[in-house]
């Protein structure tokens, strides 16, 4: 879904120019950024959600994948707010005694593990592909772009939910458990890789056309070095805009692979795994089981998500 | 331009001959299909059988060709697990998913288009603003929850509207309709709401980013120089011009719309293509996975050509292969 | 008085001139579809239980869950012990009119015992099956055998001109790459026709007019609606889209019964839910197994904290059991009820005696479309065995994904529930379950246990025609599964109905299988 939303800037790439112009742009970046309080109020939530979630075994009160540290007489407690409530499930407890708190701040570990490993992931294999087709051509070109068109002539879900349902189906279950993220990263990755791929391929075509590229290949010069340092600023912004915006897309769709049972198992939840799990109890009134892991899930996307419409705004000149 | 028709489809069908591949090495070599047929008293001889008759001991080219002449002709095998004709159960599915897709379709269109049109001409209004936060909310909330508040708000707070399935469907030969009924309809609504919001801000946000660009062009300062009245200038002529990329884009994202429609199927017990694929997903059902990825595909290829070869008809510059470039 | 009197003259005009006003419409909202329209194709009791409104046996279960005649009127053993005579019923016709006779009795049985056939198991002692005139059959059994009515509750009769016609005279074979046109049509005896079906979607019934038995329910049509979800079906069931759930969710019991409009049934089912071991040389680890060993068995016995579970994931509607059975299956004494304790520090000795290594790794296979609450306790007994030291690995998934991994000993310690259909006795557990796997017996002993002490008291009391003597032997046998503790008993799972306030009767059965036939709408309101 995000192809269409996230790629208008690439065809307005200002000329390439020496890294003078990125510092300008830095501190043009950070005159806008101080400019807009969405921004900051963005940049803050997720920075409060990344250092908690990261630091979850040093302040999370429970480790919730430790079977043994769960009890179940602890289960179903309130949150604290409540006159049930009991202290230190400040944000109560799930049927089975999870902290309802812990489980969200390694949830969201999860979650932003996997979100930010896919897009790293992806990232590498677009640049890499991208730069030997637009450098090389020809067969090579031609070979990787028509497998970027076949991954884009399916549903971005349609290929994560293939992707995990069959390695969950034919991997043993012990491997199932240790390799859940890792696939989890692979399928979201594998059908992303091509818009930056795109992108850079572009920008390496022009670029090989150059006559110091020209003369680079004419005496022998390794000049794929020279053309990553050049074309790679040329593309930064497009791909950072669209990297961002894939961050959020890629949490999305971690949680979505989840709450549809394709994703984390239920003993290592991520938040969709949560949102799943508490959803069978949205009637019982056990709401703060299915209520918080939602909520933070939504924060964490916004968040991404105002930080990547700033940013394309920010750098997109046409706008300014 | 027939040179450029035929480029676009044999591109197309090249497409599709990988992504029936893919569906190809799905169906075949993930899970033995002979362990997932026979029932478990089955013989060694039995399996070995089974085998052969199937075809399973041909070499692979040989397979593939008699996998993709099966499914062009609609034949994708016998489900696993309903056991039955997997064509059949996706062609009794096909116009549920149909119907949500095309009323969210148009909620995207009658609420994205107007929301577009205000952020775009009053700038920095609140209630541009408000829309403009709606839409930041709108790409943010994930699909499944937005189902799941929906449901609690207007089943089990209000009761106004049902919170699983399609309601009383009207046959139209073999198409099954809710629309005719008022059960049917209401059942409708929610699903179609939920699937709609991701829509709703795509559309709002590349009208807002149209009209922008148009409300700079020559013409329409010409045109207010001319004094014909704004609001005259912005919603006829300006928005006129925001119209080709719209319908572009809400074309080539029907098939998106399809795929995604499997997460509210399962939300509301919807019973349409995405949730006998999900639950083909539980149940390892590999014929109805391999069917639903080839038709899948196949309506999104077909539209994304449709909409390149209707855009090349009516800008003739755009047949030259090149000048389409690859963003 | 006046008013009542021209609605009752509106609806007689409405009923005349053809229109379906007042139709009692039973929306059922089950926690699954059926597998198919073909008893025959899924060995699985939720799709017979279903089925049983369109096809029916020769003998069927009254409302007291005792035998009474159905399509046979009287029966008889003949003088070789070994051979059973039935008379059927005269005048009863298949939905398609078509006549019962014995031709179709004996059709079916060749059908169900065919080798092929997924429920050739609930036929144990079937050899052959003859006709001897238009209405007498005549059922030839392995041996002498007192369970054969039990078995014939759940054996469908079909036509078999219609399975002629249809090319359908043998089960469905997947693998034959054509579908089973009993598969998705059907065409019986019983109360109710399929009108139509949407595989996960709707299966309709409506009501036989010409059904031999006089009907004891007021239903014009069911609808058969698959939901999944359980907060969908309270949902569901809240604002009226389904009249009634024969799954109501534990957890959302007090929400149900403080609505006004939707009235909760509760009982505990019959089925006694357990857990397995495997008894192989290795773990799928490819460790040595140490659960051979009944030292071990007795320690994750005594680490499972069974009160705990009946009051946490059960919500107190589960009845504890240590034993195998229920209480009213024929066989129970309650000296098998016995528990042996909560006692989490007896069960680390017991491993460390036992040698077991620290950590130790072994699959736990649930079901999720299983037993009441089953994917939470299972989280719940894992954790159990984790504080004693051990790291199961749990596997949840459909029972389709892994029914395969348990019949072909593809994992460890599994969860199995018993409910002893269709023969209510407790000889179906300890033939199906705690035999050694031989042909028809132990199909279910997916441990692949052998005692040949427990096999001869049960291979016994499958000849035994004296039911005091038999069920002495079955008793006696129940003690060793006890003693040995082959299995895990956890408890009889709780059963929770739920309807709407137009729906006026739906007697709730210990087996926990609808039979709507019983039901009534609208009644008194």
């Amino acid at each position: 879904m995000e192809k269409t939303a996230s790629m208008p800037t690439d065809t307005t790439l200002p000329p390439p120019r020496p890294s003078r112009l990125s510092r300008l742009r830095e501190s043009d970046l950070w005159y806008s950024f101080r400019a807009h309080p969405s921004a900051i109020f963005a940049v803050a939530l997720l920075a409060l959600v990344a250092v908690t979630a990261f630091l979850a075994p040093l302040i999370a009160p429970q480790n919730p994948y430790d079977l043994a540290a769960l009890v179940l007489w602890n289960s179903e407690i309130p949150p604290i707010w409540d006159a049930a409530g009991q202290w230190p499930f400040v944000l109560g407890t799930d049927t089975q005694g999870r902290d309802v708190l812990s489980a969200v701040l390694y949830g969201s570990r999860i979650s932003l593990i996997i979100g930010f490993s896919s897009v790293m992931l992806a990232l590498v294999v677009g640049l890499t592909l991208g730069l030997i087709a637009g450098y090389f051509g020809g067969w090579i070109d031609n070979v990787i772009m028509r497998i970027g068109d076949v991954l884009l002539s399916m549903p971005f879900i349609l290929i994560a939910i293939l992707i995990t349902a069959i390695a969950s189906a034919s991997l043993p279950t012990g491997l199932k458990d240790v390799l859940a993220a890792p696939i989890l990263i692979f399928a979201i990755a594998v059908p992303s890789w091509v818009q930056y791929a795109r992108t850079v391929r572009a920008s390496a075509m022009v670029e090989a056309k150059k006559e110091y590229v020209q003369a680079a290949r004419l005496i022998r010069v390794k000049s794929w070095r020279i053309m990553l340092h050049h074309i790679l600023p040329n593309c930064l912004t497009p791909i950072m805009v669209a990297a961002t915006l894939n961050f959020g897309l890629a949490i999305l769709s971690e949680a979505t692979l989840s709450f549809l049972g394709v994703g984390m198992p239920p003993d290592q939840p991520s938040l969709g795994t949560l949102i799943r799990i508490g959803n069978q109890y949205l009637f019982s009134g056990l709401w703060w089981i299915v209520v918080f892991p939602s909520v933070q899930l939504c924060l964490i996307v916004l968040s991404v998500n105002m930080i990547g419409d700033w940013l394309r705004d920010a750098l997109n000149p046409k706008l300014r | 331009m027939i040179a450029f028709l035929l480029k676009r489809t044999a591109n197309a069908v090249f497409v599709m001959l990988a992504v029936a591949l893919l569906a190809f090495v799905i169906f075949r070599f993930f899970g033995d299909p002979v362990e997932m047929m026979v029932n478990e008293q089955a013989t060694l001889q039995d399996r070995i059988e089974l085998r052969e008759r199937l075809g399973l001991n041909d070499g692979f080219v040989t397979q593939y060709t008699r996998f993709v002449t099966n499914a062009v002709q609609g034949d994708f095998g016998i489900s696993y697990r309903n056991q039955q004709d997997v064509m059949v159960l996706i062609k009794e599915r096909f116009p549920a998913t149909f119907e949500l897709v095309l009323v969210a379709t148009v909620i995207s269109l009658v609420v994205g288009i107007p929301a577009g049109v205000i952020t775009a001409v009053y700038r920095d209004s609140r209630l541009a603003n408000i829309l403009q936060l709606g839409s930041i909310v709108g790409v943010s909330l994930p699909s499944f929850v937005v189902g799941i508040l929906l449901i609690l708000a207007f089943s089990v707070s209000l009761g106004w509207l049902p919170a699983f399935g399609r309601g009383e469907t009207v046959d139209i030969g073999w198409w099954s309709t809710g629309l005719l009924t008022p059960s049917g309809r209401a059942a409708l609504i929610l699903p179609a709401i939920s699937l709609s919001t991701f829509q709703v801000t795509l559309v709002m946000r590349l009208v807002r980013a149209e009209m922008l660009e148009t409300l700079r062009a020559d013409y329409i300062k010409f045109a207010r120089a001319r004094g014909v009245p704004a609001r005259r200038v912005q919603w006829r002529h300006a928005l006129r011009n925001c119209l080709m990329p719209v319908i572009t884009l809400t074309g080539m994202q029907i098939g998106n719309l399809i795929a995604f429609a499997l997460v509210t199927e399962t939300v509301f017990q919807w019973p349409g293509m995405g949730m006998l694929f999900i639950q083909a997903v539980t149940f390892v059902d590999l014929p109805v996975m391999a069917a639903y990825l080839l038709i899948v595909s196949f309506i999104f290829v077909a539209l994304n050509t449709l909409v390149d070869i209707t855009y090349a008809w009516v800008d003739p510059r755009l047949r030259d292969d090149t000048a389409r470039g690859d963003g | 008085m006046k008013l009542r009197h021209l609605i009752l003259a509106t609806a007689a005009v409405a009923a005349l001139s053809g229109t379906a006003q007042a139709e009692n419409v039973l929306k059922w909202g089950a926690n699954r579809d059926i597998g198919s329209l073909d008893p025959y194709s899924f060995g699985d009791s939720f799709t017979i239980n279903v089925l049983n409104h369109v096809y029916e046996g020769l003998v069927r279960y009254n409302k007291d869950l005792k035998i009474e005649p159905a399509l046979a009127e009287s029966w008889e053993i003949l003088d070789d012990q070994i051979t059973w005579r039935f008379r059927l019923r005269e005048g009863v016709t298949f939905h398609n009119g078509n006549p019962f006779t014995a031709e179709d009795v004996v059709a079916s049985l060749t059908r169900v015992s065919d080798e092929s056939s997924p429920l050739k198991g609930n036929l144990p002692a079937y050899v052959s099956s003859k006709v001897v005139d238009d209405l007498t059959v005549d059922i030839t059994l392995n041996g002498t055998y007192p369970l054969l009515l039990n078995d014939l509750t759940n054996i469908h009769i079909f036509d078999k001109e219609w399975m002629t016609e249809n090319d359908t005279l043998m089960p469905t074979d997947v693998g034959a790459g054509t579908e089973g046109y009993a598969t998705y049509n059907a065409n019986g005896t019983g109360p109710f026709i399929v009108e139509s079906r949407q595989p996960d979607a709707k299966t309709v019934f409506v009501v036989n007019p010409d059904w031999w038995d006089e009907p004891q329910h007021n239903l014009d049509k069911i609808e058969l609606l698959p939901v999944n979800s359980a907060a969908t079906r309270v949902a569901a069931l809240l604002s009226g889209e389904i009249s009634f759930t024969n799954d109501a969710p534990v957890q959302d019991l007090p929400r149900l019964v403080a609505a006004p409009n939707v009235e909760v049934l509760e009982g505990v089912d019959l089925r006694t839910v357990m857990i397995g071991f495997p008894f192989r040389d290795t773990l799928t680890t490819g460790e040595p197994n140490p659960f051979k060993e009944k030292a071990v068995r007795e320690a994750l016995y005594k680490a499972i904290d069974l009160d705990l579970i009946h009051q946490r994931i059960m919500r107190g509607k589960s009845r504890i059991a240590g034993a195998t059975i229920a209480p009213p299956i024929p066989g129970y004494v309650e000296a098998l009820d016995e528990l042996p304790g909560f006692d989490p520090e007896a069960s680390k000795a017991l491993l460390t005696e036992a040698g077991v290594p620290e950590g130790l790794e072994f699959e736990f296979n649930c079901l999720s479309d299983g037993l009441v609450n089953e994917e939470q306790f299972c989280q719940a007994i894992a954790s159990m065995w984790s504080r004693i030291g051990l790291s199961p690995k749990l596997d949840v998934a459909p029972r389709a994904v892994q029914s395969p991994k348990r019949t072909n000993a593809n994992t460890d310690v599994y969860t199995l529930g018993w409910a002893t259909l269709p023969l209510l006795d407790s000889y179906s557990p300890l033939l199906q379950i705690f035999h050694s796997k031989d042909g028809n017996a132990g199909v279910f002993n997916w441990g692949g246990w052998s005692y040949p002490e427990l096999d001869g008291l049960i291979d016994a009391a499958g000849k035994e025609l004296d039911l005091d003597t038999r069920l002495s032997l079955q008793t006696e046998a129940l003690q060793i599964v006890k003693d040995e503790m082959i299995m895990i008993p956890l408890h009889q799972q709780p059963m929770a109905w739920a309807v709407t306030d137009d729906v006026s009767e739906m007697p709730l059965f210990p087996d926990a299988k609808p039979r709507l036939w019983f039901a009534r709408m609208g009644d008194g309101s």
